[in-house]
């Protein structure tokens, strides 16, 4: 994989899966009738003693992915994030976390790029449900290099997590030589007069949004924050000290998410102004993933504005 | 295969010790479920006092065999069998709902030594155990895993996609038990929702059906040794009790569902209890 290659997070997720399998024997994957579109099914034709097709039904999904950990498996458990954390949230919250159960939920197609299915299948509030569950890490990679390493990792740590992935082809925006690291932001570009927090796909409009700013004299830091819980208060706070301004860029709700991570945060031990870039208490609707990151205020021109704003307000 | 009288004896006496505290856990603790404790105390006794492979000693034996409270909310009831196997000191069990307690108001498996997974929320225990029977089918061990469910539980939506899991995937290292006191918190499941025909309904899913006596030892002893060596499906034994069993003023009262008896009742039901232990 070479930076601007276009790859979805999913598609990377499901080799992910497929590479790891030969090392992890207790590595196990559940799917909801939607492996060919989470990816799980070149695991499934690879090792089909250890996946698990759970059928329509997410709920017992993540109850048997439960009951697997509590016999010391490594369950994966796959579907789109909309029912993963929605649909099947008690579920997660009681039967995984609370138990404190070794289960990863791999859930795709968030946010509005899911695109033509519409709002019923756009996720806009699943880092808010997930983050809120005590004990629940929450990783949103950035792109496929990103992914990749994030499953490893997620696959080493001992304990309930979510992990984020998109539907639609996304740059690859990391180095070769990137390392992800569980609960640590990545200073994508080192700035001074702002910093913008991003995860998922907006890292990559992050990134452009801070090179139009350069060529505006405004020196952006951007901080890739692909572990949202838990948050890297650490790197929130040195952006918070040294740039005076944040704004934060989420393919979710305003509320609940990275944005409110980052400010409750910020708020009780360096205020700072900030700024929101992320879908307005809206529901989602059919289009193209172009028109629909247009229509709900998540592209770089966005970030610009939002940016600008939170300068003013210094 | 026949129980022999001597080990039934043994058991109807662990079930008495049971039912005494759970009555005065609940007394004690001044909330709590005791109808739906009391129904399944023959059940559980007979899975923890000679069903099941355990070690009290070792709760974390790989080789033990799984038990999930599916309604959990009869906590009680696996505390005492815990208590009286073992796997903490009985003194424990006067802290049942109490702040900083080993004992939670439903089964938490990080708090309490034996027990296997957390529940509470009706409707998910079934979906766990079939992952523990997946992970036991894909290992290939001996183990089993032992569900107990509640009828009322049932009318939930997720026991049925797990109903649909086990049959789908020959869960036969699987034994569910149905406890059928007909009551819930709403009063007779018949009514609340039209609950009749469970067995039936667990056919239609592909189960391996059984209705027995569920306060008849005998009874779930051959039933469980039926199911075991019933191979290529799942079993679910659904089991006729009565709720309250064994205080006369408990039994069949939907108002026993979660209301905790004071110190003159709990005295009364003692009594009871030692009267119809001797009698």
């Amino acid at each position: 994989m070479a930076k601007g290659d276009m790859i979805a997070t999913r598609e990377a997720y499901g080799k992910a899966l497929v590479s790891l399998a030969e090392e992890y024997k207790d590595l196990v994957v559940l799917d909801a009738d939607l492996s060919g579109s989470t990816k799980t099914a070149a695991f499934a034709e690879k090792y089909p003693e250890r996946f698990f097709e759970m059928g329509i039904a997410e709920q017992d999904m993540l109850g048997t992915a439960a009951g697997l950990a509590a016999a010391g498996k490594k369950p994966f458990a796959s579907t789109f994030a909309i029912f993963a954390s929605g649909r099947a949230w008690e579920q997660v919250r009681n039967s995984i976390a609370y138990a404190q159960f070794n289960v990863k939920i791999a859930a795709t197609h968030a946010g509005v790029t899911v695109g033509e299915d519409g709002a019923s299948h756009q996720a806009i509030e699943d880092i808010a449900l997930m983050r809120v569950i005590p004990g629940m890490t929450v990783v949103i990679p950035a792109d496929a290099v990103e992914t990749e390493q994030a499953v490893k990792a997620l696959l080493e740590y001992d304990g309930p997590a979510y992990l984020r992935l998109g539907r639609s082809k996304v740059p690859v925006v990391m180095d070769d030589d990137y390392q992800f690291q569980l609960g640590k932001a990545a200073t994508m570009r080192e700035g001074d007069a702002v910093t913008i927090i991003a995860c998922g796909i907006m890292v990559d409009a992050a990134l452009t949004a801070a090179e139009e700013l350069a060529g505006e004299g405004i020196s952006a830091r951007v901080l890739n924050m692909s572990t949202i819980k838990p948050l890297d208060e650490e790197a929130v706070l040195k952006a918070a000290k040294e740039t005076r301004a944040i704004v934060t860029c989420e393919e979710h709700s305003i509320i609940g998410g990275l944005g409110s991570a980052v400010a409750e945060c910020v708020v009780k031990s360096y205020p700072v102004p900030m700024r929101f870039v992320g879908v307005k208490d809206r529901f989602g609707q059919s289009g193209s993933p172009a028109e629909l990151v247009k229509e709900y205020g998540l592209t770089a021109g966005d970030i610009v504005r939002a940016v600008k704003e939170v300068l003013a307000a210094k | 295969m026949e129980v022999d009288e001597k080990t039934i004896a043994v058991l109807e006496e662990k079930a008495w010790h049971l039912r005494e505290k759970i009555i005065r856990m609940i007394g004690a603790a001044g909330s709590g479920h005791p109808g739906g404790s009391l129904s399944a105390v023959e059940i559980v006794t007979a899975l923890y006092f000679h069903l099941m492979n355990h070690d009290p000693k070792n709760p974390d034996w790989p080789e033990r065999d799984r038990f999930v409270l599916c309604k959990g909310h009869a906590a009680p009831v696996l505390y005492a069998a815990l208590a009286e196997a073992g796997y903490f000191d009985p003194s424990e069990l006067d802290g049942l709902r109490k702040f900083g307690s080993i004992l939670q108001g439903h089964p938490d498996r990080k708090k309490t030594p034996g027990v296997e997974v957390s529940t509470g929320s009706l409707g998910q225990g079934l979906s766990i155990a079939n992952g523990i029977a997946l992970a036991g089918k894909l290992d290939g061990s001996d183990w089993r895993v032992f569900a107990l469910l509640g009828d009322g539980e049932i009318q939930e939506g997720q026991v049925w996609e797990a109903a649909m899991t086990a049959a789908h995937r020959s869960l036969d290292n699987l034994v569910a038990y149905v406890d059928n006191n007909n009551l819930q918190i709403d009063g007779d499941i018949r009514n609340v929702k039209g609950l009749d025909n469970i067995p039936a309904r667990w056919e239609a899913f592909g189960w391996h059906v059984q209705e027995i006596d569920g306060h008849d030892l005998a009874a779930i002893i051959e039933a469980t040794e039926k199911a075991l060596a019933t191979k290529g499906k799942p079993s679910v034994i659904v089991c006729r009790t009565v709720k309250g069993k064994g205080v006369s003023f408990m039994e069949n009262q939907a108002g026993w569902h979660g209301k905790a008896p004071n110190k003159e009742q709990v005295a009364e039901a003692l009594k009871q209890l030692a009267q119809r232990r001797d009698g």
